[in-house]
């Protein structure tokens, strides 16, 4: 028996994974630019992690694989992940932090579309948590120390933990923009002091600040192909800016000027591609938009208070746990009810 | 130029209108043999006024209508009725129901046939007179004209709407039927604004239908109906999303167009009453859409009845051709044969093939993506409703609102997971539906036990209290004198009734067996005699009672149908 | 670490009295518990559960002194709402005992011979007639308790399954066409 209707859009999961994926390619293209290839390999390490855990775990779930390995969703689990962490990790870091995201936070959950908390995050949070030291070997943007190693040398020292003998590790990383800055305003810098820093460019770090706007772009792709809602990256943009705005008109010596914040760690990456996961989010236009200011909100604690160097994995977590209660408090008003109270 | 107001929501689908709408309509040729559903309209099935064997007149009353809502059916041609009988019927189950089989005879003799006189007439009369014409909604709900006119006082109506948007994709009939019968249409739009007192006339067709909109609108030249083009959305034909873009009211949850104000009607009905207004003429017949996967899609005016095979033979059926839908493709059923009768609520049959109605991929669990909740023009929130059915949260879906559902499909179009919400939303209210009905069974059976339980209590006190009045007189004769009996196994002793009882009830008892003995060899007897029924010899007294039991009965049943009738989802799209 | 272990020991200590606060101060008045669990057994008074009827059955239960898993018209979506009402495990029908297909009573009119001994075994009063008297049953108000049919001696009851009909046709249950329907299809068919 099959009821009505009998056509349908032409959307399917896969797809819009796919064209969500396809979005992140100008951000990915900018950080090769600015970083070199290393990333490519921990996106390919990622993608290839989490397909694999994805398989073994619809296996011992007794799930068709098929249908599940092609929408795509394990691949932009793998390809969030390996955004939010160095891209010179050694490769197991890649590999437990998928391998974690995808068995635990998403199928021990239920699989897609059960899982109240986006699986990278989750993986994220637990290496960040696990092996802190490992998640601050940024690279440092091309031309800036001079120092660029080699695509065969980044491999070695993936895989191998080697690096060339002329160099150290602390001469090819450096602390993220975020980071820098929270040092320095600890050592009681004041901020355009601290913004005068080599590593500094026009909007916020140099290289990252071209990465987000690359992600941007990929994000207004996202909402002109309507992938994604206005809604949440405008309201999370919006609500960081105004809150980083106020603290930085009052107080512009301790606090960063908004578009730093835009333009640095994830708050781009997050915007169009992590607070925009439907899966952990709310189901409500009310809901995303206190979704979204409240990501914004624990973003910028974070960020200015907080112990972690950004603070957009800790919010999307955070209100991942909120989003139940989200959705109940803000259920529209139905057709014909609008009268009435409920 | 109108302001029209917006539902929320809605969705493009692609249109195929242009297949079948160009053609001018055909009639169908005269079929042999009809099928007659006396069950074609929300309410109670019509009830059988003809014996197998009469001979009928195209026209003439087969079924009239039974209870309050309800409507009469017609003999679509002369003929004989040669059966009543059940038959499959279009129906999701595929289950048959109780129809009226006429052979037609060849002649086509119409019944004597008048125009009425509407202004003249008292409305009461006019309902009653549309009820037996067997006027229903052809919009798809089948919702008996006559029911939404005969309003409770002090409710009256402002606007009157009428439904000529037909935003299904596929169908045209009412794109043809404004093309050709706009005249038509107009008159029975006057005897329906009549009827509603409406100050206020709107036709409402949806801006891809351009002749339809002007041959209405040069129809309705010189007098005040006014013919809106509205933007095509679907589903902007659903009764309240046209009321709401048209008057940018909403219907109340629960309610009827008339709870503010409003009447709607389909233009097809409008035309159905001019027929009957002006030419005597009941419904008989309808247009319907032939379109899908045949040779020559276009519209055939079918008399109500006619086999749906050869209904498609008009347009021929392509090889290639796996199933059939009636209906549109966003709310219509799929049948897999077409041994069904052409019914009032039939405004399409569409020829499946795998090229034009791919058989959907499977369906993947839901991510939450809402672009169900920002089609929904009920602005329900589907992605609930889909969970709570799924794991039978019935409770839930209610809270969720699932009865504002009106099923269009749009939620299920969009989905990219492709989850069959629509069903699961009528699963879940069938059950709930069952369950409600379960429910008031469990309760009249409670009220039953618990007022039988009182009544055996009642009686045996009255019964205690007669004894001991009995004994005392007893005692004050003669003192008393008996043998104390073992326990007797009376149905309702208790150990402190008065030892009398007990003796009472032992000679009933075996009063009783006896009796029964006897009778059980009577009842032998009368097996093993020819079986003379006991019902064939009786009492005026006997009658009456069997008479008094049969009343109820039928009265029950009305109260159970009235009760399922009720329920009918609202769907007039 | 001290600090930590006061702080967990706190925490618990006032969550605690919240608690054991809102239990008394929301405690439900009287004991509606009876008059709930009656409400969700479906009435057929049928005395299957080893009760005298369904109120009966539920006092035991309240007093808990019976299982939740007597009642076979009610069915397993009958344990079910039992279970979550008490707030206990759900509870498969012991052996032998089970759902059965709806049906009603139906007596033979010509074999009836007015013995009035269904009359007076129906609970819900569903059977008319005098004695002496051809019986019938109220096909509605018949419960499907089969209370009726051992005690008539001619033998003309019996129980007749209620057939499928349109209107009381169910959409079914939509088969979630990728995972593997591992998950209990008889629950499926029973609720
Ligand atoms: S079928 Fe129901 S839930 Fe789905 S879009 Fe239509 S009204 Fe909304
Ligand atoms: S459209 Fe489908 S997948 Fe998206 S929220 Fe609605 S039901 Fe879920
Ligand atoms: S078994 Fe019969 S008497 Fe007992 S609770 Fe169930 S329906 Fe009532
Ligand atoms: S008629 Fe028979 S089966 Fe029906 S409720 Fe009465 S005793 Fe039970």
């Amino acid at each position: 028996m099959w009821s009505s209707p009998f056509i349908s859009a032409p959307a399917s999961v896969s797809q819009i994974m796919l064209r969500v994926i396809f979005a992140m390619v100008p951000g990915i293209a900018m950080y090769v630019w600015f970083f070199g290839p290393a990333i490519l390999v921990s996106i390919t390490l990622a993608s290839i992690t989490a397909l694999a855990t994805e398989a073994l775990m619809l296996k011992l779930r007794n799930r068709p694989l098929k249908p599940f390995l092609t929408d795509n969703s394990a691949l932009l689990t793998g390809w969030l992940l390996a955004l939010s962490i160095p891209a010179l990790a050694p490769w197991w870091l890649v590999v437990v932090g998928t391998a974690f995201g995808i068995a635990v936070a998403k199928h021990l959950y239920g699989g897609l579309g059960n899982n109240p908390f986006n699986p990278a995050m989750v993986g994220y949070a637990v290496l960040i948590i696990s092996f802190p030291a490992h998640m601050t070997h940024w690279l440092t943007p091309h031309g800036l120390e001079g120092i660029v190693l080699s695509f065969p040398d980044q491999l070695n020292y993936i895989f191998h933990g080697i690096l060339p003998a002329s160099t150290t590790l602390d001469a090819l990383t450096t602390a993220t923009p975020l980071d820098t800055l929270k040092t320095q305003l600890h050592l009681g810098l004041p901020v355009n002091e601290i913004r005068d820093m080599p590593i500094y460019g026009h909007l916020a770090g140099k290289g990252t600040e071209m990465v987000a706007i690359g992600f941007g772009l990929g994000g207004l792709y996202m909402l002109y192909a309507r992938i994604i809602s206005w809604h949440t990256p405008v309201i999370y943009l919006g609500t960081l800016f105004a809150i980083a705005g106020l603290f930085h008109l009052v107080d512009p010596a301790s606090y960063v000027a908004p578009t730093f914040h835009w333009f640095s760690g994830a708050a781009m990456l997050g915007a169009f591609f992590i607070f925009t996961d439907p899966v952990g989010g709310p189901t409500t236009i009310k809901g995303r938009v206190i979704y979204s200011a409240g990501a914004a909100l624990l973003t910028w604690l974070i960020r200015s208070y907080g112990g972690f160097p950004d603070g957009v994995a800790f919010a999307a977590l955070l209100m991942n746990i909120c989003v139940p209660l989200i959705d109940t408090w803000t259920q529209p008003k139905v057709f014909g009810r609008k009268g009435d109270g409920k | 130029m109108r302001t029209l107001y917006r539902f929320h929501g809605g969705i493009h689908p692609e249109e195929h209108k242009l297949e079948s709408s160009e053609a001018p309509a055909r009639r169908a040729p005269l079929p042999k043999k009809l099928i007659l559903p006396l069950h074609q309209h929300i309410g109670n099935g019509a009830k059988v006024a003809v014996q197998v064997g009469d001979k009928v007149l195209k026209g003439q009353m087969l079924a009239s209508a039974q209870g309050m809502i309800s409507a009469a059916i017609h003999a679509p041609t002369s003929g004989s009725v040669t059966a009543i009988a059940q038959h499959p019927v279009p129906h999701p189950s595929g289950l048959d129901g109780l129809c009226i089989h006429l052979e037609s005879d060849g002649e086509d003799r119409w019944i004597e046939r008048a125009a009425l006189d509407f202004r003249a007439m008292p409305k009461p009369e006019l309902l009653d007179r549309l009820r037996d014409a067997g006027i229903v909604g052809l919009g798809g709900a089948t919702f008996p004209t006559h029911v939404k006119y005969g309003l409770p006082s002090g409710q009256r109506i402002d606007t009157l709407v009428i439904n000529g948007a037909e935003c299904e994709p596929w169908i045209t009939t009412d794109d043809r039927l404004m093309r050709e019968h706009a005249d038509g249409i107009v008159r029975g739009i006057e005897v329906l604004r009549h009827l509603s007192g409406a100050g206020e006339v709107l036709v409402g067709i949806e801006d891809n239908k351009p002749q339809a909109i002007t041959a209405m609108r040069a129809a309705c030249a010189g007098s005040d109906i006014e013919v809106v083009a509205v933007p095509t959305l679907y589903p902007s034909g659903g009764e309240k999303q046209l009321i709401r873009i048209l008057t940018g009211k909403e219907v109340p949850s629960g309610g009827r167009p008339t709870n503010i104000g409003v009447a709607c009607n389909n233009v097809a009905t409008a035309y159905a009453i001019h027929r009957f207004v002006d030419h005597g003429e009941p419904m008989i017949s309808r247009l319907v859409t032939v379109t899908g996967n045949v040779r020559t899609p276009m519209n055939v005016e079918v008399l109500i009845g006619t086999p749906l095979t050869e209904v498609v033979e008009c347009a021929e059926a392509l090889p290639g051709t796996t199933g059939y839908i009636l209906g549109g493709p966003m709310m219509g059923l799929e049948v897999d044969d077409l041994h069904l009768p052409a019914v009032k609520s039939t405004n399409c049959i569409i020829a499946k093939s795998a090229q034009l109605f791919p058989p959907p991929p499977p369906a993947m669990p839901c991510i939450r993506c809402t672009r169900c909740a920002q089609v929904c023009p009920a602005d329900l929130q589907p992605q609930e409703l889909h969970w709570f059915s799924k794991a039978k949260n019935f409770g839930k879906t209610q809270e969720y609102h699932l009865f504002d559902c009106i099923e269009c499909g749009a939620c299920a179009y969009v989905c990219p997971s492709h989850i069959p919400l629509v069903q699961y939303f009528r699963f879940a209210k069938s059950e709930i539906w069952q369950r409600e009905h379960e429910q008031q069974a469990a309760e009249i059976a409670r009220e039953r036990h618990e007022f039988r339980m009182f009544r055996q209590e009642r009686e045996k006190q009255e019964k205690a209290e007669r004894l001991a009045q009995k004994e005392k007189a007893a005692q004050a004769a003669k003192p008393a004198v008996a043998t104390p009996l073992p326990v007797a196994a009376a149905a309702n002793a208790d150990p402190d009734d008065t030892l009398q009882m007990r003796v009472d009830a032992d000679i009933a008892r075996a009063n009783m067996q006896l009796r029964i003995d006897a009778a059980a060899a009577r009842a032998k007897e009368q097996a093993a005699a020819a079986q003379p029924k006991n019902i064939d010899a009786l009492t005026p007294q006997q009658q009456a009672e069997i008479a008094e039991i049969e009343a109820r009965r039928a009265k029950l049943r009305e109260i159970a149908s009235d009760a399922g009738a009720d329920d009918e989802p609202p769907k007039q799209i | 670490m001290i600090s930590a272990l006061w702080v967990m020991i706190g925490i618990s200590l006032v969550l605690g009295a919240v608690l054991g606060y809102s239990a008394i101060r929301f405690k439900v008045e009287g004991n509606p518990l009876v008059e709930k669990i009656d409400a969700v057994l479906p009435q057929t008074q049928c005395g299957q559960c080893g009760y005298p009827g369904c109120k009966p059955y539920a006092e035991a239960i309240a007093k808990g002194e019976a299982d939740i898993n007597l009642c076979p018209p009610g069915g397993e979506e009958g344990i079910h709402k039992l279970a979550e009402l008490l707030g206990v495990e759900f509870k498969p029908f012991g052996e032998g005992k089970g759902p059965r297909a709806k049906a009603v009573a139906f007596i033979d009119e010509n074999t009836c011979i007015g013995c009035t001994l269904c009359l007076q075994a129906c609970p819900v009063d569903a059977i008319v007639g005098a004695a002496k008297q051809m019986h019938t049953i109220v096909a509605s108000e018949c419960t499907g308790c089969e209370l009726c049919v051992e005690p008539c001696p001619v033998d003309c009851i019996s129980m007749q399954a209620i057939p499928e009909d349109i209107s009381t046709w169910k959409w079914p249950y939509p088969v979630f066409a990728i995972a593997p329907v591992r998950n209990n299809p008889q629950k499926a068919e029973a609720s």
